[in-house]
C-alpha cells in the first residue's frame, strides 16, 4: 500500500489521479478477473459435483429404496413413498451377517498388524540400518506386488498354490509332509487372502516409515547409542517416538484401504471356498449391488451395506485419532503466521 | 582413564576422514581437538565413542583395545554441537535418559537427576521440552544428560559454537572448572582457538585428516612446529616474510628487499646457509619504534584494546598491533622494530620449522 502510494506521488499525476470514469472500469475489471477465476475452476466443480456429490446423494436415495434389476425402469426409487429401512432391516436380520462382519474384522486386524504395520515398519527400520545401496534393493523388492497388475499378481498365487504336480509350494510342502497336495488356497484360504493383500499393503507403510527414519537427524540415534542404548533400545525410545504421526497416518489410512478393498479377494477365493469363508464387507456390498447371482443386481441393498462401511471406516479413524492423540500431535505449528 | 589412539584412520572409499592419527591422552587430562572445517576433528571423536569403526588402527582406553567395543558399553558421555536432546522428552527425561536405559531404580535416578540439575542450575526447567528451551538452557541438558552416568570419559564435539559470544564464555568457564572437578578425562572438539587455547591441557591440531601438532597451548603459540599451526593458532594470525637468513660480522641477518633484521644467533643459525626460508613473527612482537624498518601504514583496524594496522613493507605486508594513543593513520610512514627473541623459521618446501623440528 505504502509503496504504490509513495509511486503514485513521485509518478506523473494525471494518470495516478483518475477521473472517477476509470475507477468504475476498474471495477468492472475486477469483477471479470473474479468471473475469469471461476470460470478456470469450472471444470473441476462440475466434475466433483456430477461424479461425486450426485453419486453421494444417490446412493443415500439408494439405500432407502429396494431398486434391482428385476424391478429397474418400474420402481420409482426416488420418491420418498417408495423409501423405507427395509434394507437394514434386510442386513442385520442376515443369517450370515455375524459372519461376514467377522471375517472383516479378523482381515483388517490381521493384515493390519502383521504386515501392513509390523512388516512395514521392520522392514523400514532394518533397510536404514544397513548399506544404503542394499536397503534400496530390498525396498525395491518389496514393492513389486504394488507394481505388479492385481490380476497378474493373484493369477501368481494361484499358480503357485495350486495342485500337486503343478504348484511350486505343493512341491516344497508335499516332500515335507506338511500338505497333501490338494489346491493350496482351499486348503488354508485366510492365509493366502492375508498374506497376499498384506504384501501389497506393505510396502506403502515401508515407504512412509524409511523416509520417516532417515528423516530423524543422525545426531539422535548417535546420542542415544553413547547415552547407553542397545539398537532395540534406540528405536523403542528414538525412533519410534519420531515417527508417531506416520505412524497413525499408516495405520488409518491402510485401515480404511483395507476395509474398501475387495478385489485381491474375489479374484482369489470369491469369498469362498464355501458359504461366505473369506467373504468380508465390502465383497458383500459389491455380490450383492454388482455380481448377484441370476442376474438381479440390488443396487438399494448393495449400497445400503457400503455406506455401514463407510460409518464403521470413519468411526475406526476416529478412534486412532483418539489413541494416538492426535491435538497433542498437530499442536505446536512450526510456522506461527504468514 | 587413558586414552591412546594408534596409527588411526577413517576413510570412506577416496574419502580421508582420519589419517593415522598417534595421540595419548592422560588420564583426567583435557584434550582439545583444533583444526579447520573438514579436517577430521568429528571424525575421530566419533571413533573414540564408538559410532564409527577405524579402517586402520587401534584405540585404547587403559591400554585395552576398544575397537569393537559398542558405544554403550564404553562409558562415555556426549555433548553434540546441536544438543541432540529428544524432542519427545522433557528435561528431566533427556537427563535420566542413560539411567533409564540402565534399569536403575527410579528413586535414584530422581536423586541423581536432581544432583546434575543443580549442579548445571537448571532444577526449574526439568519439565519443559526442548523446544520451550533456550539454547543456552538446551546446552545445559545436553551437558547434564552427558555426565549423568558418571562416565570415565567426556567427548565434546563443537558444543558452545550455537551460543552468542556472551554465553560463550561464560559455559567456557564452567565446562573448564567442572572438568577439573570431576577429573574426567575429556576431549574437545573446536575450531575456536581461543576455546582450544583457554580449557586444554594439551592441543592437537589437525588438517586434512593429519595431525600437525600435538602439545600444551603455550608451546604451540611459542614453538609451532609447522608453517599451518604458526598460521592457525594465534589471532590476529602470525605474519610471513620470505628472507634469506645470513651471517655477517658475528650477526645473523635476516634479509628481502627494504627488510633487514638481526635475529639472535640461537635462532639465526638455524635457518642461516638454507637460502629462502619463511620468517615468523607474530603481530604483538612488532612495535612502533624510533629504529627499525619503515613501511607505510595501509589499514588502521580499531579493535578496542589495540589498533591492528598493516603495514607494507616493500612487497611484503605485515599485520602490527598498536596502541592507540598514537592516532596512526593511513598513509602514514612508520619505523618497525622487531622483537627477534620471538621470531619463528620455516622450510618453505617442507613448511616445516626450522627451529622446532628435531
Ligand atoms: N559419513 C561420512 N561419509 C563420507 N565422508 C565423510 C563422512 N563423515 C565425514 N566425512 C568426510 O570426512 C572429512 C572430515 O569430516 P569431519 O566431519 O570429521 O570434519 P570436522 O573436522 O568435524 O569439520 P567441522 O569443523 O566442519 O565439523 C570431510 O571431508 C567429510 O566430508
Ligand atoms: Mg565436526
Amino acid at each position: 500500500m505504502n509503496r504504490t502510494s509513495r509511486l503514485e506521488r513521485g509518478g506523473t499525476p494525471p494518470l495516478s489521479h483518475a477521473p472517477s470514469g476509470e475507477e468504475t472500469s476498474s471495477i468492472g475489471a475486477r469483477m471479470r478477473s473474479r468471473l475469469e477465476a471461476y470460470g478456470f475452476l469450472s471444470p473441476a466443480v462440475l466434475l466433483v459435483t456430477l461424479f461425486f456429490f450426485i453419486p453421494v446423494i444417490i446412493i443415500f436415495i439408494l439405500i432407502l429404496s429396494d431398486l434391482k434389476s428385476a424391478n429397474f425402469g418400474t420402481l420409482q426409487w426416488w420418491l420418498p413413498v417408495n423409501w423405507s429401512l427395509e434394507n437394514y432391516a434386510k442386513i442385520f436380520g442376515n443369517k450370515f451377517f455375524p459372519k461376514i462382519l467377522g471375517n472383516t474384522f479378523f482381515y483388517v486386524a490381521v493384515t493390519l498388524t502383521l504386515f501392513i504395520f509390523s512388516s512395514a515398519l521392520l522392514i523400514a527400520v532394518l533397510t536404514t540400518h544397513i548399506n544404503r545401496r542394499a536397503g534400496f534393493f530390498f525396498r525395491v523388492l518389496w514393492l513389486l506386488p504394488r507394481l505388479t497388475p492385481s490380476v497378474i499378481y493373484i493369477m501368481m498365487w494361484q499358480r503357485m498354490a495350486s495342485r500337486a504336480p503343478h504348484g511350486i509350494l505343493n512341491q516344497l510342502l508335499v516332500p515335507l509332509g506338511i500338505s497333501t497336495g490338494g489346491d493350496l488356497i482351499q486348503a488354508a484360504p485366510w492365509l493366502f487372502v492375508i498374506i497376499a493383500n498384506g504384501m501389497i499393503g506393505a510396502s506403502f507403510g515401508m515407504v512412509i516409515f524409511t523416509s520417516a527414519i532417515e528423516a530423524i537427524p543422525k545426531d539422535f540415534m548417535m546420542a542415544s547409542k553413547v547415552d547407553g542404548a542397545s539398537t532395540w533400545q534406540t528405536i523403542r525410545h528414538v525412533i519410534l517416538p519420531s515417527i508417531k504421526w506416520p505412524i497413525l497416518f499408516v495405520i488409518t489410512y491402510q485401515t480404511l484401504s483395507l476395509l474398501t478393498s475387495f478385489e485381491q479377494i474375489m479374484l482369489l477365493t470369491d469369498g469362498g471356498p464355501g458359504l461366505y469363508k473369506t467373504e468380508v464387507w465390502a465383497l458383500t456390498a459389491y455380490h450383492r449391488a454388482l455380481s448377484n447371482y441370476f442376474g438381479n443386481n440390488q443396487w438399494g441393498y448393495g449400497s445400503a451395506w457400503a455406506v455401514i462401511l463407510v460409518i464403521i471406516g470413519v468411526a475406526a479413524a476416529s478412534i486412532y485419532m483418539r489413541v494416538f492423540k492426535f491435538d497433542e500431535l498437530v499442536q505446536e505449528p512450526k510456522i506461527d503466521l504468514l | 582413564m587413558k586414552v591412546k589412539l594408534e596409527n588411526l584412520s577413517k576413510r570412506w572409499g577416496k574419502v580421508v576422514g582420519a589419517d593415522c592419527i598417534n595421540l595419548d591422552i592422560g588420564d583426567g587430562e583435557f584434550v582439545a581437538f583444533l583444526g579447520p572445517s573438514g579436517c577430521g576433528k568429528t571424525t575421530t571423536l566419533l571413533m573414540v565413542a564408538g559410532i564409527y569403526k577405524p579402517t586402520e588402527g587401534y584405540i585404547r582406553f587403559d591400554d585395552r583395545v576398544v575397537n569393537y567395543l559398542a558405544p554403550k558399553d564404553r562409558n562415555i558421555g556426549m555433548v553434540f554441537q546441536s544438543y541432540a536432546l529428544y524432542p519427545h522428552m522433557t528435561a528431566f527425561q533427556n537427563i535420566s535418559y542413560p539411567l533409564k536405559l540402565q534399569k536403575t531404580p527410579k528413586e535414584e535416578m530422581k536423586k541423581r537427576a536432581q544432583k546434575v540439575a543443580d549442579m548445571m542450575d537448571i532444577g526449574h526447567l526439568m519439565d519443559r521440552k526442548p523446544a520451550q528451551l533456550s539454547g543456552g538452557q538446551q546446552q545445559r541438558v545436553a551437558l547434564g544428560r552427558a555426565l549423568i552416568k558418571e562416565p570415565q570419559l567426556l567427548l565434546f564435539d563443537e558444543p558452545l559454537s550455537n551460543l552468542d559470544a556472551r554465553l560463550r564464555l561464560t559455559m567456557r568457564a564452567e565446562i573448564k572448572r567442572l572438568q577439573v572437578d570431576l577429573g574426567v578425562t575429556s576431549v574437545y572438539v573446536t575450531h575456536d582457538q581461543v576455546e582450544a587455547m583457554t580449557m586444554a591441557d594439551r592441543v592437537a591440531v589437525m588438517k586434512e585428516g593429519k595431525l600437525q601438532a600435538y602439545s600444551p597451548p603455550d608451546e604451540l603459540y611459542d614453538q609451532p612446529r609447522t608453517l599451518f599451526v604458526a598460521g592457525f593458532v594465534g589471532s590476529p594470525p602470525m605474519n610471513f616474510l620470505d628472507v634469506e637468513v645470513v651471517r655477517e660480522n658475528g650477526d645473523y641477518h635476516a634479509r628481502r628487499k627494504g627488510f633487514d633484521a638481526v635475529v639472535p644467533s640461537d635462532r639465526g643459525e638455524k635457518a642461516a646457509g638454507k637460502g629462502n626460508v619463511i620468517l615468523g613473527i607474530r603481530p604483538e612482537n612488532i612495535t612502533i619504534a624510533n629504529v627499525g624498518v619503515s613501511g607505510e601504514i595501509y589499514v588502521v583496524e580499531p579493535l578496542g584494546r589495540d589498533d591492528l594496522i598493516t603495514v607494507h613493507i616493500g612487497e611484503a605486508s605485515v599485520h602490527v598491533l598498536s596502541d592507540p594513543t598514537l592516532g596512526l593513520r593511513m598513509g602514514q610512514t612508520v619505523t618497525l622494530g622487531f622483537n627477534t627473541h620471538k621470531v619463528q623459521f620455516f622450510d618453505p618446501q617442507t613448511e616445516k620449522s626450522l627451529l622446532w623440528m628435531d
